[in-house]
């Protein structure tokens, strides 16, 4: 299997300034991950199917005008579908009071604006391992 | 008696030489400054970059042509530029309360910006609840235009709708009027998100028809704009999307001039009189704040659209030379770290576009890059227009900054700048074309990348994200405005009751009629928009018609 952390960067809700969803998966495909990148405007069944079918380690979500309040929304249906282990990461215009609400609700880290790309790979690359790990003995 | 002309210039050159020794002596080894144009910036300009013998040429005087000093005679000494505060959250009751607001501390026109939901083509009964007037009102029927318009004389109040293609907004706007008795041909204002080839190049959040319906779309209504609302503008022509998404700022003015001429030629091959619709063109742009460059792309802007529009489009009326156009000051330039610096890029980005000879002028809320602006942050965002005005008196002199030998040389390159990359555009079959083959999409990418390898690597400071990091200061942070839930239920189960007691009939005969309209070119849709939204139609049912029979512009996925 190949050793490289998988991660898929989208975007949920109504938005799609994807600027920055797509600086970060060229920033990660160039620092040597296997990145799956879809447009904006997704669906949260559609994401959940991806992360499915590509079997990812991690899903990166970019918000920039408050999509990430449905972010629960999408946590709830990974564990329904069984992808309790994949690492949800956010991206994007997050309010603190949202980002308490979003740790909460399981996701792995939220990332600012001015986060460095190397910044966000080396979270991915600390965490991947261990979800690989649990993702294969589930 | 004065020395003749020849020993002045030896003695010139030899002063220079002298200027440029010590200076070399002095910097040591210099790194080359470079704009975010891509443009080489000298440390001292002379006369010899740029010569004043090319005034009446190039520069002439405000108010005339190629207007590089501004479209108007008088400029901001004799009125000021439209202070235009995007405003939008909540239910139509929500937004007239505020509405009503931000007019009593001065604001002179109005704007809507409705909610996500509806920028995507749908009704609030068919999205997610949690993102209902998060970032703009929601506006899905006549009934929500009228209430939220509540107590504003349409006769008098310039509205700015943003308002992406079919228009629905305008539609209930226009339906509102007729309701109370406002006679259309009274109504000013602007679509301003009518420009869908902004919409393919930077995603952002609009509802998108396919090209060729869009494209048509677009032309029928600029055409019923010009004969029932002759004094709407119905084309507002986005850089400031372009920008946002990474162009360069040579860039963005190439793609935006590139756009309106795209337009105007769709306009003439109906038939239609330059000078029927490009005093009705205006433009809207990014500010960022690289001050000097923002200053020369608007001064450069002007001037070739006075050219263009004399020129190849045909027109001889000088209010379809005049280049109008609103500025916006740049999120991107925003950061979440330490963001009361923020206010102090908003002004100098608002500088910019005060001496770039803008119209009106939105400023950012310091807070955006932490959420959607807060109400606190609004005000200093409008306060910094009013101190820019009446303090610091940015308006006594028209032009203040013209003549400068720096400017004039940048205004020249980026003009020459520009002009390369509208050839390429040209070259590519025009800006349709270089949209559809994803050309403009490219280069704007490669842009982007190449803006945030400057800022990781440091050659672009961002003060608090790459230099002088501070402790996180969190003293600025202000709660988040969300809509009260309750209001927002009620507004939706209203909606509900609303829909069930329409005359199905008629709501059926109207999306039919806009079905028949979107696959007979002689009817104009637009004016079928209008008749569905009087006859209850809602904006959701609007859009999924058009959808249906025009197809829907979807995203590739390029990195």
């Amino acid at each position: 299997m190949d050793p490289r952390p998988k991660v898929l960067i989208t975007k949920i809700g109504f938005d799609g300034h994807d600027r920055g969803s797509r600086i970060v998966a060229a920033g990660l495909r160039d620092a040597g991950m296997e990145v799956i990148y879809t447009p904006p405007w997704q669906e949260i069944a559609t994401v959940v199917k991806l992360a499915t079918e590509e079997d990812v380690d991690v899903i990166g979500i970019s918000s920039l005008a408050t999509d990430h309040l449905i972010v629960p929304k999408l946590m709830q249906a990974l564990r329904e579908a069984g992808l309790a282990d994949t690492a949800v990461i956010v991206g994007g215009i997050v309010p603190d009071e949202d980002e308490q609400m979003l740790v909460e609700a399981g996701v792995a880290r939220v990332f600012h604006p001015g986060a460095a790309i190397d910044e966000i790979a080396a979270f991915i690359r600390a965490i991947a391992p261990a979800i690989r790990a649990r993702r294969l003995t589930a | 008696m004065n020395k003749p002309i020849e020993d002045r210039l030896l003695a010139a050159g030899e002063a220079e030489a002298q200027w440029r020794r010590e200076y070399a002596a002095q910097i040591g080894g210099e790194r080359a400054v470079t704009n975010r144009s891509g443009i080489d910036v000298a440390p001292l300009y002379t006369p010899r970059d740029w010569d004043a013998s090319r005034f009446d040429a190039d520069l002439g005087f405000p108010g005339q042509p190629p207007y590089t000093r501004g479209i108007y005679a008088t400029m901001h000494r004799g009125r000021s530029w439209t202070q235009r505060q995007l405003i939008g959250l909540g239910t139509p009751a929500d937004y007239n309360a505020r509405l009503m607001d931000v007019l009593a501390q001065g604001a002179t026109a109005v704007s809507l910006i409705p909610c996500n939901s509806v920028f995507r083509g749908v009704d609030m009964d068919e999205s997610h609840f949690e993102l209902l007037g998060t970032c703009g009102t929601v506006v899905n029927t006549a009934g929500h235009m009228q209430r939220a318009l509540a107590g504003v004389d349409l006769a008098k109040t310039s509205c700015a709708l943003n308002d992406p293609s079919p228009f629905t907004l305008l539609a209930f706007l226009l339906a509102t009027a007729k309701r109370r008795g406002t006679p259309w041909h009274a109504i000013t204002g602007t679509s301003n998100q009518s420009d869908y080839l902004s919409h393919y190049v930077a995603n952002h959040m609009f509802f998108r028809i396919a090209l060729p319906g869009a494209r048509r779309i677009l032309g029928d209504h600029i055409d019923f704009c010009n004969r029932f609302v002759p004094k709407w503008n119905p084309m507002s022509v986005v850089g400031q999307h372009m920008q946002q998404a990474g162009a360069t700022p040579a860039e963005a003015m190439a793609f935006t001039l590139s756009t309106a001429i795209q337009n105007a030629r769709d306009c003439l091959d109906r038939g239609m009189d330059p000078d029927a619709f490009l005093p009705h063109f205006t433009f809207f742009f990014d500010i960022s704040i690289s001050f000097f460059e923002e200053i020369a792309k608007f001064r450069a802007g002007r001037r070739i659209w006075a050219r263009v529009t004399r020129g190849q489009l045909g027109a001889k009326d000088p209010r379809s030379w005049r280049f109008k156009f609103h500025g916006q000051t740049s999120g991107v330039d925003l950061t979440r770290q330490q963001p009361l610096n923020n206010i102090a890029r908003v002004a100098v980005q608002a500088m910019a576009g005060i001496f770039g000879g803008l119209q009106s002028l939105h400023t950012d809320a310091f807070d955006e890059a932490l959420s959607t602006p807060t109400e606190f942050g609004a005000r200093i965002a409008v306060n910094t227009q009013n101190i820019l005005r009446e303090e610091a008196h940015l308006t006594d002199v028209i032009d203040p900054l013209g003549g400068s030998f720096y400017l004039e040389r940048l205004t020249d390159q980026l003009e020459a700048e520009v002009l390369r990359v509208m050839k390429i555009v040209e070259d590519a079959g025009g800006m349709y074309a270089a949209v559809e083959s994803g050309l403009v999409q490219k280069m704007i990418g490669d842009s982007a990348r190449r803006f945030q390898q400057q800022v990781e690597s440091g050659e672009q400071t961002v003060v608090g994200v790459n230099a002088y990091r501070a402790e996180e200061d969190r003293s600025a942070r202000q709660p988040q405005a969300r809509p009260d839930p309750a209001a927002m239920r009620a507004h939706l189960e209203e909606f509900k009751t609303f829909k069930a007691g329409r005359s199905a009939q008629a709501v059926q005969a109207a999306l039919g009629e806009l079905a028949r309209a979107a696959n007979d070119p002689a009817i104009n849709v637009f004016g079928r928009v209008v008749e569905a939204a009087e006859a209850g139609c809602t904006h959701g049912e609007i859009c999924a018609t058009l959808r249906r029979e025009l197809g829907f512009g979807h995203v590739q996925a390029v990195v």
